[in-house]
């Protein structure tokens, strides 16, 4: 495990897809640069070349050059290959291509105030149902532990642990407002939204252990809502599963869901 | 005349009808501009307070710290609630208290009429409710901080669920709105029907000066974007208060407790409603701001601009491209591919008009004589800021390098150049230049230049480290903002930038000094147009009399017609035959 460190600039960066993702900011930015910077001379040769003084005046007629004219065309032309060249490749290759479910690791990732509930499948690779009715302080998912589908599931809170070089699958949603998902180092970020699940995909490339952010204002606790990305080597992921395996309770016989106190909108606080 | 004189003797008006319960678009202006200015420094105070925050977290705000209660800075301290309302209620007074009721409300009412010849608005009294609106929702907002769990504090964009289960505040958020947006349409309707229809003879629509043109635009788009966000207010009034739930889906559990609604809407829902308004209302808080700097460019270089036409077709194409681009805002709630790229090829075409109004205006200094007055200075640092913000814009509207730069420091920075080092500057500007007009005096040149120097200085000191912090992908709306490790190795620039901002409210006193001292001490001006203008606001008496003009003006040629070859003076106001 190599250590990263973070200073000025892009954060290091360890996907897959990430190096595609900075090129395009890169590309960018130096394009912005170079823009700025002509414009900037011009301006200021401009200002200095016709201050007010005696024995110069304004001249009425512009001196139209064509040189403007084909800048433009030439800043638009720019504009069509950043979008055509650049964004809509790599935003469609990453939108429209998940990695095969059987190849990849599946979890989901379910954020409340102010935690990052994490779901893994299990051995059967099938997610547990979960009902919001049986939400309690112990069972934040509402897993339902009559689905024998939901008795192999790890549940964990704001530790995220997955393989490198081995594509993840997220299926991020929420339990109660809108939050941000949001992996610097991964370069993923994804509005958790209630009501909604909503892949996104990633692979590392290094182990080591990296901050979750939460990126969407979600109440007093947003800026705490720090979630770990552990990245293990296969067999370190393999027997951090078994430990999590062997800590699972036997499935206890579900308890009649107390009725608790309902919320009603602008009651909280 | 001397029927317009009895007219005016047989209504001796007290001074409350004068100068409170005017329906005289003048005095409108001023009442807007003064509480305008007045609300910017208010909210201005909000962030400098959450700068300390940012700076120095967890320390208790030295000296005025103890005056807060203990719901919101105990011992000084400020809690993330406290901090988040400060945020949420600085966005909303900066844009709809601020921003847009002094480009619109006060330049726009002072200006479009007198720019037009026309003696005032269409609807005087219209005018007056438009303005009395916004008071009302002015004070209403205000009012929210008082209310057991503090003002709203789910940022202005207000995004449900969160906004739904928010404290009492919100609640008054939202009627502060309803009323903010009936002053805005009630403005909106009375600048359309003015520009229409009370031109003084002789101005055909493409001799009207270009900030008449920019409030034009800026109407129709303040008509049309703003109905759906009442729309969507009164639906988040309703979740609130009526146990609707048009944004709240089915199954939500707040603190492990399942919420008692019937759920079945969608959050998604309202972020469309509320960015289908709101990025029309970035050009709302532009547009206005583009016209102010081309009058004050224009007037100052002594030549023409370079192309006057290609303007007006950029900022008419500017306001129908508004309309669809509203999604870049949402890149990050998993929308499709083919959705997000319409909006992010939307997003490239409306940057080409924006370069256009700036190239034009670059151009127009070629072959000028610039005279540095205190409002050019403004003027002119408008445009690389300006461009700053315009720039700053492309990587969040491709989708791709939005998904690093989405909702981090980036995207603050961003809006900033744009609203603050740009607009801002260009209303400065404004102020500075048609002062005299107002007043019939000038305000005092030193202490402008002053002003003017610290104001660039700390504002880019405040907004350039804001790009540094979004590229190491710092959050926004961190009531704590050194949790992160990567948000760590970029804290000390928030010491820096937290400097700048108070440096900044500094000299903002300088201003207000300058703007009150000059009403009494400033020097007089001699002639109705001090700055050998040629638009018709300068052909008014100083200052502007009820009725504006003494007689009828007529307009015989463009708005700009700065040395024309063979005239005497380099200069030819639209009101000389």
């Amino acid at each position: 495990m190599e250590p990263i460190t973070y200073g000025w600039g892009l954060p290091p960066n360890l996907s897959v897809h990430g190096p595609a993702i900075d090129h395009l900011i890169i590309v960018i930015h130096w394009f912005m640069a170079a823009l700025f910077v002509g414009w900037g001379a011009f301006f200021i040769y401009c200002l200095i070349r016709f201050r007010k003084r005696p024995g110069h005046s304004a001249v009425y007629e512009s001196t139209h050059s064509k040189l403007p004219k084909l800048l433009e065309v030439g800043v638009a032309l720019f504009e069509v290959f950043l979008l055509v060249g650049l964004s809509y490749p790599i935003w469609s290759k990453y939108k429209n291509q998940p990695p095969a479910e059987d190849q990849a690791v599946s979890v989901r990732v379910v954020a409340q105030q102010f935690a990052w509930n994490i779901h893994y499948p299990g051995q059967d690779g099938k997610f547990g149902k979960s009902d919001p009715k049986m939400i309690s302080g112990g069972n934040p998912l509402g897993l339902d532990l009559n689905d024998p589908a939901a008795r192999d599931d790890i549940v964990t809170i704001n530790q995220l642990h997955v393989p490198v070089h081995k594509p993840v699958i997220v299926h991020i949603s929420s339990s109660d407002v809108i939050h941000g998902f949001n992996i610097p180092v991964m370069r993923v970020k994804q509005d958790a939204i209630p009501g909604m699940s909503i892949p996104v995909w990633f692979e590392a490339t290094q182990t080591g252990q990296f901050d979750i952010a939460c990126a969407q204002l979600c109440g007093n606790g947003h800026s705490m809502m720090r979630g770990y990305l552990t990245v293990d080597t296969p067999e370190a992921f393999n027997a951090w599963v078994a430990d999590q395996e062997q800590q699972l309770q036997p499935p206890p016989i579900a308890p009649a869901p107390a009725a608790p106190a309902p919320v009603t909108p602008g009651s909280e606080g | 005349m001397s029927h317009h004189d009895h007219h005016e003797a047989a209504h001796e008006l007290s001074w409350i009808q004068k100068y409170v319960f005017s329906v005289d678009h003048k005095v409108i202006g001023i009442q807007y501009t003064i509480t305008a200015l007045i609300f910017l420094f208010f909210g201005f105070c909000l962030m400098m307070m959450m700068r300390w925050q940012l700076a120095f977290p967890g320390e208790p705000l030295p000296v005025i710290g103890n005056l807060f209660s203990d719901s919101t800075m105990p011992g000084g301290v400020m809690l993330p609630d406290f901090y988040n309302s400060l945020g949420a209620m600085h966005g909303t007074i900066m844009v709809f208290l601020g921003v847009v009721p002094l480009s619109v409300g006060g330049f726009g009412n002072y200006l479009v009429p007198l720019q037009i010849g026309a003696p005032d608005m269409a609807f005087p009294k219209l005018n007056a409710a438009s303005y009395w609106s916004y008071f009302i929702g002015g004070v209403t907002m205000l009012s929210s901080f008082f209310v057991p769990g503090g003002a709203a504090n789910s940022g202005w964009t207000s995004y449900p669920p969160l906004a739904d289960i928010a404290t009492t505040g919100q609640t008054i958020w939202l009627f502060g709105m309803v009323a903010l947006i009936t002053s805005s349409l009630l403005g909106s309707v009375n600048f359309i029907v003015t520009v229409v229809q009370l031109r003084a003879k002789g101005l055909s629509f493409f001799r009207m000066p270009f900030f008449v043109w920019a409030q034009f635009v800026t109407s129709f788009l303040l008509l049309l974007a703003f109905p759906p966000l009442e729309a969507a207010g009164v639906m988040q009034l309703m979740d609130r208060l009526a146990g609707t739930s048009f944004f709240l889906p089915t199954g939500l559990a707040i603190s492990g407790t399942p919420m008692a609604v019937s759920g079945g809407g969608s959050p998604i829902l309202w972020q469309h409603l509320f960015w289908f308004l709101a990025h029309p209302e970035v050009y709302v808080l532009i547009l206005p701001a583009f016209g102010l700097v081309t009058e004050i460019i224009v007037t100052n270089v002594r030549r023409p601009l370079y192309s006057y036409r290609t303007m007006i077709y950029s900022v008419i194409f500017l306001g129908f491209t508004s309309f669809i681009v509203w999604a870049h805002h949402m890149f990050m709630t998993g929308m499709g591919t083919t959705i997000s790229n319409f909006f992010q090829t939307t997003t490239m075409i409306i940057s080409i008009p924006s370069v256009i109004l700036l190239t034009v205006l670059l151009l127009t200094l070629w072959g000028g004589s610039i005279r540095y007055t205190v409002p050019m200075y403004f003027a002119l640092a408008f445009l690389p800021m300006f461009a700053i913000g315009g720039l700053t814009g492309l990587p969040l509207g491709l989708t791709a390098s939005d998904i690093h730069l989405h909702d981090t420091y980036y995207v603050i920075g961003h809006f900033h150049y744009v609203v603050a080092p740009g607009t801002l500057f260009a209303l400065f500007g404004g102020i500075y230049h048609w002062y005299p007009k107002v007043t019939g005096r000038m305000m005092n040149r030193a202490l402008g230049k002053i002003h003017f120097w610290i104001s660039f200085i700390a504002i880019n000191g405040i907004f350039m480290p804001m790009f540094i912090q979004g590229i190491a992908g710092v959050s926004r709306r961190l009531a704590i903002p050194n949790i992160y490790e990567h948000a760590q190795a970029v804290q000390g620039t928030n010491v820096f930038m937290s400097c700048s901002a108070w440096l900044l409210g500094i000299a903002q006193f300088i201003f207000i000094y300058n703007f009150f001292m000059s009403l009494k001490t400033g020097e007089k001006v001699t002639s109705d147009n001090p700055w050998d203008a040629t638009t018709l606001e300068w052909l008014a008496p100083t200052p502007p009399p009820h009725g504006n003009f003494s007689k009828e003006p007529h307009v015989y040629r463009g708005p700009y017609e700065y040395s024309v070859p063979g005239e005497k003076q380099d200069f030819s106001p639209q009101f000389v035959a």
